[in-house]
């Protein structure tokens, strides 16, 4: 079985989210959002509970605010963890500074993202988290349709044609495809592809995705690199 | 200020003088005790020296003549000024002669020298005149009065000598005590005197110095309510004595000085929000209003809630860069500063920028090879690089020969420079070049161009963070943006 459609189903499948924040109206509407996405969403509505849930519930991935009543998400994050908890976490939090995500990184967060933001945005990341569709980690080869990559020899082919690209390119096209399915937005790509996490100026990304495009797609049928608006990337073979 | 005495007693130098003077008091009380009970003792050892050597004088005169010429010999020296005291008695006890009228009963029944000082009264001292070696009037005048009596109405002690001579008559040879008491009394006044003297002085200080340190408090603490009250631009006196005070009051100033900086830079920053996030946000309003009025398809609704959304985002971009402005510019402090390479900055910024440039037309090259270390943070200085490079790329489209844009990277005189040189228009007015890294500033050409006009000041902030400096000189053509960091120590 391929590692392709075993994302697929990973991503096709609901997500149990636990969500804690404290301002009610944030968390109704990303209950609401994340509903509407298929997925399931629990708040706890502040730090204290949010633990209780967490330690109890089997979770895909929690939304944690970094400042919450009672206890605050950071601490709520290291007990889980100190308790063996993996479950992936993404802090939610308004201190957006480079030591910040630092620190929030450091007490177990997998990923961090600064109020406000857009929703797309956040479903996007959420979903990036889910372990379930995470597998793809440890294989060398990545499949996608007629695309394929090799890890470890560095080389791309699709429908068996030799494709050359410049290292970015492939470290790029191997997130995207890691994500195959998957919304991957700009700046998921800049953290991850190029290890920033400012906004550049320019939509820098565009030009760089649009360029692998034209490598992996000119000569083919069939688009497989999507640009989803207002949101991101998709790779995603067939219809 | 009034000076109220719990108000000096509140003073550090109050209290650290009231200290000294108990310690000194303590010392100097037990230096007058030591002094005078030394001097009085060796004044005591020497008229037992005296003592000694007149009896064993009267004693060769008794060897020689007798009775009589010892009795001739003490009726000499009797009459001596200051003479010692002389008695001789049969071995009864009955006073045969000598210069001593009444005695303390008991001082001759024992031989040797007498334990404690005894009175006595000599003759002529009393009211009875009674001729100076009468040898029959032995019979204490002052007989029938208890020793204590007899002390306190003559008033003169003595130490005395009792030798039985080899008739078994009795010889006793005394000094008044009066000279060693009065040299021990005199001593002690002195000391006592002084003493007090010195005590006197001591509050007279510690009252000086006490005031004198709260005033320089007062004037202090006066100086730190007025600018508690509003006034920020003043200072704490400074006497220009170099000593603590003036250091308390220097560093406070220093102080005051940075807190004056952040509150300007604070002030600048809302100022700024105020001005410029306004002009958006009515944008944002009006826009969302003129929607609202009119009829519109569900096409018209979306397009402006997406455009609504983009403007918010823009506005939140711009949101963010002054607060992080701001926050590097008031010495925001990281620990988050590794070594940092700048060749390799560089390489990953122009890579990210090269198909950008492309797009636009314009040559993108780096000229750097060997690594270039600095301590810093490698976030802030890609963001201040690219940036930089952002517009470099924006405003070399105008250029009249093929647009390029080139990244160098030197080492002058202990500084690394980062270069980034186009071949645009630049900017030839000197003031405009000074101008454009200030917030929101943007020039008349650059506003048809994206932007918030904030780039450039982030890139000087985060310049100003890792130490360095941020230069933009003309180049010929185009405008070169200099940004020269301090090398990296070698440890």
């Amino acid at each position: 079985m391929s590692a392709a459609t075993a994302s697929e189903i990973a991503y096709n499948g609901s997500m149990k989210i636990l969500l804690i924040e404290d301002d009610r109206e944030a968390a109704d509407y990303l209950e609401k959002a994340f509903t509407e996405a298929g997925h399931t969403a629990h708040v706890a509505g502040d730090g204290e509970t949010g633990f209780a849930l967490a330690d109890s519930g089997d979770y895909d991935v929690m939304v944690v605010d970094r400042m919450l009543p009672r206890r605050d998400g950071l601490s709520v994050i290291a007990s889980l963890r100190s308790r063996g908890n993996t479950t992936p976490v993404l802090i939610l939090s308004a201190l957006g500074e480079v030591d910040d995500r630092v620190t929030g990184l450091r007490a177990g967060g997998d990923d961090y993202l600064t109020k406000p933001y857009a929703f797309s945005e956040l479903l996007a990341r959420v979903e990036v988290l889910n372990r379930r569709a995470g597998v793809k980690e440890s294989e060398t080869v990545y499949r996608s349709g007629d695309l394929e990559l090799d890890r470890l020899s560095h080389s791309v082919k699709r429908a068996g044609r030799e494709i050359v690209l410049q290292p970015r390119e492939f470290r790029l096209l191997e997130y995207l495809m890691r994500h195959a399915g998957q919304v991957v937005t700009r700046t998921m790509l800049l953290e991850n592809v190029w290890d920033y996490h400012f906004d550049p100026q320019t939509n820098v990304i565009d030009v760089h995705v649009s360029r692998l495009r034209g490598k992996i797609e000119k000569g083919f049928d069939k688009p497989i690199l999507h640009t989803i608006r207002g949101a991101g990337y998709m790779l995603k073979s067939g219809g | 200020m009034a000076l109220t005495m719990p108000a000096i007693m509140k003073t550090t130098a109050a209290r650290l003088s009231a200290l000294y003077l108990l310690l000194f008091a303590i010392c100097a009380v037990l230096l007058v005790f030591y002094m005078t009970s030394l001097s009085a003792r060796m004044l005591t050892a020497q008229t037992q020296e005296t003592i000694n050597e007149e009896v064993a004088d009267l004693a060769r005169s008794y060897q020689r003549g007798g009775l009589p010429f010892l009795v001739r010999t003490m009726e000499r020296r009797s009459r001596a000024p200051g003479a010692n005291l002389y008695m001789i008695a049969d071995p009864n006890g009955e006073v045969l002669a000598g210069n001593v009228q009444s005695i303390e009963p008991g001082v001759i029944a024992r031989e040797g020298w007498t334990e404690i000082p005894f009175s006595y009264e000599r003759y002529g001292e009393s009211g009875g005149e009674q001729a100076r070696g009468a040898t029959d009037s032995g019979k204490p005048s002052a007989q029938g009065q208890t020793p204590a009596q007899i002390r306190r109405n003559k008033g003169h002690d003595a130490i005395a000598l009792v030798v039985r001579l080899p008739n078994q008559m009795i010889l006793l040879v005394g000094r008044d005590l009066g000279e060693p008491e009065r040299f021990r009394s005199v001593v002690r006044r002195a000391l006592t005197l002084t003493l007090g003297m010195m005590g006197l002085g001591a509050l007279l200080i510690w009252f000086l110095v006490g005031r004198t340190a709260l005033k320089r408090i007062d004037n202090v603490s006066e100086a730190s309510s007025r600018i508690m009250g509003g006034d920020l631009s003043g200072r704490l006196p400074v006497t220009g004595a170099g000593d603590e005070f003036d250091r308390l009051s220097e560093n406070l100033n220093a102080m005051l000085a940075r807190i004056a900086t952040l509150n300007e830079g604070l002030k600048q920053v809302s100022d700024n929000i105020a001005h410029d996030l306004k002009t958006p946000l009515t944008r944002l309003r009006n826009r969302a209003e003129a929607v609202l009025s009119g009829k519109h398809s569900a096409a018209d609704y979306k397009a402006a809630l997406e455009g609504t959304i983009a403007e918010s985002d823009q506005l939140i971009k711009t949101f963010n860069a002054i607060l992080m402005i701001s926050r590097l510019e008031a010495g925001y402090s990281s620990e988050n500063t590794t070594q940092v390479d700048l060749a390799a900055t560089v390489r990953d910024v122009v890579e990210l920028y090269e198909p950008v440039a492309e797009e636009a037309g314009v040559g993108l090259e780096a000229d750097v090879a060997e690594p270039y270390l600095i301590e810093g943070n490698r976030e802030l200085v890609g963001q201040a690089l690219s940036n930089i490079v952002d517009n470099a790329i924006k405003y070399s489209t105008d250029a009249t020969s093929k647009p390029a844009v080139k990244v160098s990277l030197e080492r002058v005189a202990g500084k690394i420079k980062l270069t980034v040189a186009d071949n645009g228009q630049g900017i030839p007015d000197d003031a405009d070049r000074a101008r454009v890294t200030e917030r929101f500033v943007r020039l008349e050409k650059s506003r048809s161009q994206p932007g918030s006009g904030l780039g450039l000041s982030l890139a000087k902030a985060i310049m100003k963070f890792h130490k360095g400096t941020l230069d933009l000189q003309p180049a010929d053509p185009g405008l070169c943006v200099v940004m020269s960091f301090p090398e990296r120590e070698a440890s």
